[in-house]
């Protein structure tokens, strides 16, 4: 027999079909293989599992290309995906319904029917979301399947099956408590009595098709290469279709339109202060603000949502927010972070989540006009609000991680500040996942055709490979230096002094310079002189570039420590982003030297004995690092000036952010707030350190956090890391708590004396004011 | 000296000093210390269900989640070969007190399903607890199910959890009932053994600057004890069973009135939880010396002696009791 299952990650199919091996596998005397693929996103991830049964010894190091049994365990994948294709005439299909097996023919799409007809297959609904939902499971819908699949299949006598279904459970979860069993074992009693055959039409009569992979105006490349590797179908690209230098295209991730957000955020113009707070933490960037304009809502569609501004900058302009709904995950921080109560209701927010189907294509049209509404010209406005600063076009957009990552708002941020001069390393890791995978990637363009420019090179070796970005664009310029006086002739010598002594610091003194590089690219189009060709190849270079070096803690703490503390001691002009979620997050939750004293991770299952590496203290040790710890859901404010001063130190800069993660063990939608009670527990205590201030007579180190006032518990035993412990070794994780504790207040006591040791010496300024 | 000694639910206590269930009873060392302190019994903290079940749940679901769904990471968390869950480390850590100490323990049970009161209540009793109190720790929201409804439910739970256990029974009430004699009456017919009155609500309270209701949990003061004591005087002597009085003891004087009031024994929590577990040997201690001087021999020789039908004036507790507490007010005030 050979069965393909499609899943999402989060409906627990594969692990389902791992235990169906394992029952058939040891209970019968048949042998049993299973391959699992999986794509490359961490949020919506489709999974397929590809099982063989029988009483062979089975030889197939192949997917299975003729299925006897398909199940898709998502109504949803039918619109997007053939899995049908797979499917052996006679054979049996298997799909999650919310449809009964009266109606459900008419919600299949066009092609599926045609394949139920041609291929005369055996055709079962099931809804296993409801038998989930009724048992107290919630989406996982792995036991009901797996139920079904039993009970179809024949593999085993149905009653045999079940008794080993709830065995296995009771294996696996009977650690977790007995309501965990319970809950499984309703949902398997359950199924039975929703699983029905449904009788296939004669005749196709379906009016829907499936939606295209990508839409019909995305550029040649993304239908020729992406859209086959977005439809699962990446295999059967010739190589020679793939570029040969690895390079892509960026601002791809725009045309995969995943549609997984159950429920999206709506805006209550009413209510909205314009505060640009959940577009600052929404990790996935659709959420956006524009100022324009009136007269551009001359072609606006009738839904969209416009009302008047309230910036200084921009008096008689009007103000939208709005959000993408096809790339939208619905993770709902927007609607935590969101300041603004309905003084009649407080529950109703500014911006509160609503079902995505029914408003998906109203907004979808809104959100492609609002695309088309000008950016903000960066020149005129401060970046140093939350409200400014989320004016910026965002140049990372929709990328695969989870839904409510605490990493990618920080990466955001970073495109959206110093836009498409950034230049990018990025240490392999969750960031170099959804930042870079096949198929689409989030790195993107603004109007001009610029971005960031992003690439991966090892775990070990990120820090160098971002220094090297410095050093040859910092050799590039000065090699544009030195050869600009020898084109006076041609350029004439106010445009080379320009070129030269151009103040590069705001935004507009980087817009002059762009204008007059292209200037000299002009000037020198028609020269055949070898230096000129020389010259227009490093002309790019005079414009001021930010390299950030962008990697987790795994990289930073650990792997590559020593090429971090190489780079950062170097004295160069790289900014370094540490995305710390205490854990190797992207291989599962192993503990690096990041993770917290008490906190469970892989390789510190019993609790990590000894507290985490202050990675940031060793980083001020020099003396000349601008170090920063943050936490945008603790502050935004401090943040967003860390990244500012970050960026406009002339010399190494070192960000430390907290990022919340599944790997935490929390709700995402309540990571902000994990954040907030991390920082108010003094667990996470928020600083800058900026040695710029110590040639202005003033005190480095700003200890931007108050006293810890809340107790470390509060905030570590809303974590599955701190609390699995306590329900494991109780003793244990009292002990560490304790020890964690004081961990927190001898911190504290050290950042303070620190403060005081860096204040200057008022007897040494005021010798120097005499002088003066 | 005069005699402390009473008996509650059958158990002859050395004193009417009873822990009650609190976050005291949690520890090993720190229900040693009440016993040494002088307790005379322990309420161990209460078995919630509901709690029980939520926290298999959300380890479940956090264990689950992300897992199986990624090349890279089959999942996010080493799972334990053993988690300390469910009933099993409440009954585990009940025979554990049992072992400690040899002054009465009592168990205390919240439920959710009528199935689950019965088979927890029985493994209560067989972790060893000499009694059982059960704590009917429910806030009705819906308009549709009628007191009488709900009443009948109670008194259903109590029938059924009687029937399955020989350990003496009490039940923890809370005021909230329209004729509190009447289902008294009925919780006493059905086989309680004892009332404990009152279970303290914690009321939440709101955050103005955050717009957010926000869980307060306070302690009790001495002003909470007139509740309880109003109410075990109107029922003592009309309700044959054993009361106990809990909210509001802080001072040997309290105890002294829920003893007139006819209660058997105090119930004390937040007095310990404020000002340490050796307040029990001050209270002890003032106890005995108030008995002395005002030439008390017993603590039984006044247990109900102020109770309704007690007094010269029994309309003191009722509606009369109101309009002079108004009247006093009012002469005084203005």
């Amino acid at each position: 027999m050979r069965a393909i299952f499609w899943g999402l990650g989060s409906d627990g199919t594969v692990g389902a079909n791992k235990n169906s091996i394992k029952i058939i596998g040891e209970e019968t005397k048949n042998y049993a293989q299973g391959y699992f693929v999986y794509d490359s996103k961490k949020s919506g991830s489709v999974t397929t599992s590809h099982l063989r049964f029988g009483p062979n010894p089975i030889h197939a190091p192949y997917l299975i290309e003729q299925a006897s049994f398909i199940a898709c365990h998502q109504f949803s994948f039918l619109e997007r995906v053939n899995v049908l294709k797979s499917a052996m005439p006679g054979g049996v299909f298997l799909l999650n319904s919310p449809y009964g097996p009266e109606e459900v023919w008419q919600y299949l799409p066009c092609e599926v029917q045609q394949d139920l007809i041609n291929k005369q297959l055996h055709f079962y609904v099931v809804d296993a979301l409801k038998v989930a939902k009724e048992s107290g499971m919630g989406g996982r819908i792995n036991t009901v399947m797996q139920t079904c699949f039993f009970a179809i299949s024949g593999v085993l006598p149905r009653d045999q099956a079940i008794a080993h279904i709830k065995e296995s459970i009771k294996k696996s979860y009977g650690k977790r408590g007995d309501a965990v069993v319970k809950q499984n074992w309703q949902a398997i009693d359950q199924t039975l009595a929703n699983l029905y055959e449904v009788k296939v039409s004669k005749e196709v009569t379906a009016v829907l098709t499936r939606r295209p992979t990508v839409p019909a105006q995305a550029p040649s490349f993304i239908h020729r290469v992406l859209a086959p590797m977005i439809a699962g179908d990446g295999d059967m690209l010739p190589v020679s279709a793939l570029p040969v230098d690895g390079t892509y295209p960026s601002g791809t991730t725009q045309w995969e339109k995943r549609n997984i957000g159950l429920e999206v955020p709506a805006w209550e113009t009413d209510l909205c202060i314009q505060c640009g707070k959940c577009a600052f933490v929404c990790p996935h960037a659709v959420i956006r603000q524009k100022v324009y304009d009136p007269a551009y809502l001359q072609d606006a569609p009738a839904t969209f949502l416009s009302v008047p501004a309230h910036y200084k900058e921009f008096p008689g302009m009007q103000y939208s927010l709005q959000v993408s709904p096809e790339d939208c995950t619905g993770c709902g921080l927007c609607v935590e972070a969101c300041p603004a109560k309905d003084k009649s209701m407080v529950s109703r927010k500014a911006i509160n989540m609503v079902e995505q189907p029914p408003v998906r294509e109203r907004e979808k049209t809104n959100w492609e006009f609002f695309l088309t509404l000008p950016e903000v010209d960066r020149t005129q406005l401060h970046l140093t609000t939350i409200k400014n600063s989320q004016l910026m076009e965002p140049l990372f957009e929709f990328s695969g991680a989870c839904s409510g990552c605490g990493e990618t708002p920080y990466v955001k941020l970073v495109s959206q500040l110093f836009g498409d001069r950034t230049v990018v390393a990025n240490a392999t890791g969750c960031s170099s996942i959804y930042g870079g995978n096949l198929p689409t990637t989030p790195w993107s363009i603004n109007q001009e055709g610029r971005g960031p420019a992003w690439s991966n090179s090892l775990f070990e070796d990120n820090a160098e490979f971002g220094l090297g970005m410095r050093v040859s664009l910092d050799q590039k310029m000065a090699y544009a230096q030195e050869v600009l006086p020898h084109f006076v002739a041609q350029l004439g010598e106010e445009l080379v002094q320009a070129l030269l002594t151009a103040d590069q610091s705001s935004e507009a003194g980087i817009k002059a310079q762009r204008e007059r590089v292209a200037e000299l690219k002009e000037k020198l189009a028609w020269s055949d002189a070898p230096l000129a060709y020389d010259l227009l190849s490093v002309a790019d270079a005079l414009v001021r570039k930010s390299v950030w070096i962008i990697g987790g803690d795994g990289w930073a703490y650990d792997i590559g420590y020593g090429g971090l503390d190489h780079v950062l001691a170097s004295g160069r002009n790289v900014k370094v982003l540490i995305l710390d979620t205490e854990v190797y997050s992207n291989t599962g939750g192993q503990a690096s030297k990041s993770t917290p004293r008490a906190a469970v991770a892989k390789f510190a299952a019993s609790g990590k004995g000894l507290a985490k590496k202050d990675l940031g203290m060793l980083a001020m040790s020099y003396g000349y690092v601008y170090v920063a710890r943050v936490a945008m859901g603790a502050s935004d404010q401090q943040t967003l000036n860390a990244f500012l001063e970050a960026e406009a130190y002339d010399g190494p800069a070192l960000i430390i952010a907290y990022s919340h993660c599944i790997a935490h063990g929390i709700e995402m939608r309540k990571g902000l707030e994990q954040q907030k009670l991390a920082v108010q527990s003094g667990l996470w205590p928020l600083y800058r350190y900026n040695p710029a201030l110590i040639d202005q007579g003033k005190n480095p180190l700003i200890l931007d956090s108050k006293e810890p006032s809340v107790p470390l518990e509060t905030y570590a035993y809303n974590e599955t890391r701190y609390r699995m412990l306590l329900q494991s070794d109780e003793g244990r994780a009292k002990q560490l708590m304790q020890e964690a504790k004081q961990d927190v207040v001898s911190h504290w006591k050290h950042y303070q004396q620190m403060v005081a040791l860096f204040e200057p010496d008022e007897a040494a300024q005021d010798k120097e004011n005499t002088h003066a | 000296m005069p005699d402390l000694t009473t008996s509650y639910l059958g158990l002859s206590l050395k004193n009417p000093l009873v822990a009650s269930a609190s976050p005291l009873s949690k520890k090993i060392d720190s229900v040693q210390r009440l016993e040494e302190a002088g307790a005379s019994a322990i309420v161990m903290y209460s078995l919630f269900e509901e709690q029980i079940n939520h926290e298999s749940r959300e380890l479940d679901h956090f264990l689950n989640r992300g897992s199986h769904s990624y090349a890279e990471a089959i999942s996010y968390f080493p799972d334990m070969t053993y988690y300390n869950m469910g009933v099993s480390a409440y009954l585990k850590h009940l025979e554990m007190v049992k072992r400690m100490v040899s002054i009465p323990v009592i168990g205390s049970l919240n439920g959710v399903s009528p199935g689950t009161w019965v088979e927890y209540a029985k493994q209560i009793e067989d972790a060893g607890a000499d009694a059982l109190e059960l704590n009917i720790y429910y806030l009705p929201t819906d308009p549709i199910l009628s007191s009488a409804a709900l009443e009948e439910s109670y008194v259903e739970l109590v029938r059924n959890v009687r029937s399955e256990i020989k350990i003496p029974l009490a039940l923890k009430l809370s005021p909230f009932f329209t004729s509190l004699p009447a289902i008294a009456r009925r919780f006493v017919q059905a086989g309680a053994d004892g009332l404990v009155l009152f279970n303290r609500f914690y009321q939440p309270d709101f955050d103005l600057e955050n717009l957010e209701v926000v869980p307060n949990l306070e302690l009790s003061n001495s002003s909470d004890l007139r509740l309880p004591l109003r109410w075990i005087a109107i029922l003592y002597g009309r309700i044959e069973t054993d009361f106990a009085l809990t909210s509001g003891v802080h001072s040997h004087q309290d105890v002294i009135k829920a003893m007139m009031a006819g209660a058997k024994v105090v119930m004390l929590a937040s007095e310990l939880l404020a000002h340490g577990i050796g307040r029990l040997t001050e209270l002890r201690r003032d106890l005995e010396n108030w008995l002395e001087e005002n030439e008390y021999s017993s603590i039984r020789q006044m247990q109900g002696s102020m109770s309704q039908k007690s007094v010269a004036e029994p309309a003191a507790f009722e509606r009369a009791n109101y309009l002079r507490a108004l009247n006093t007010f009012d002469a005084y005030h203005y």
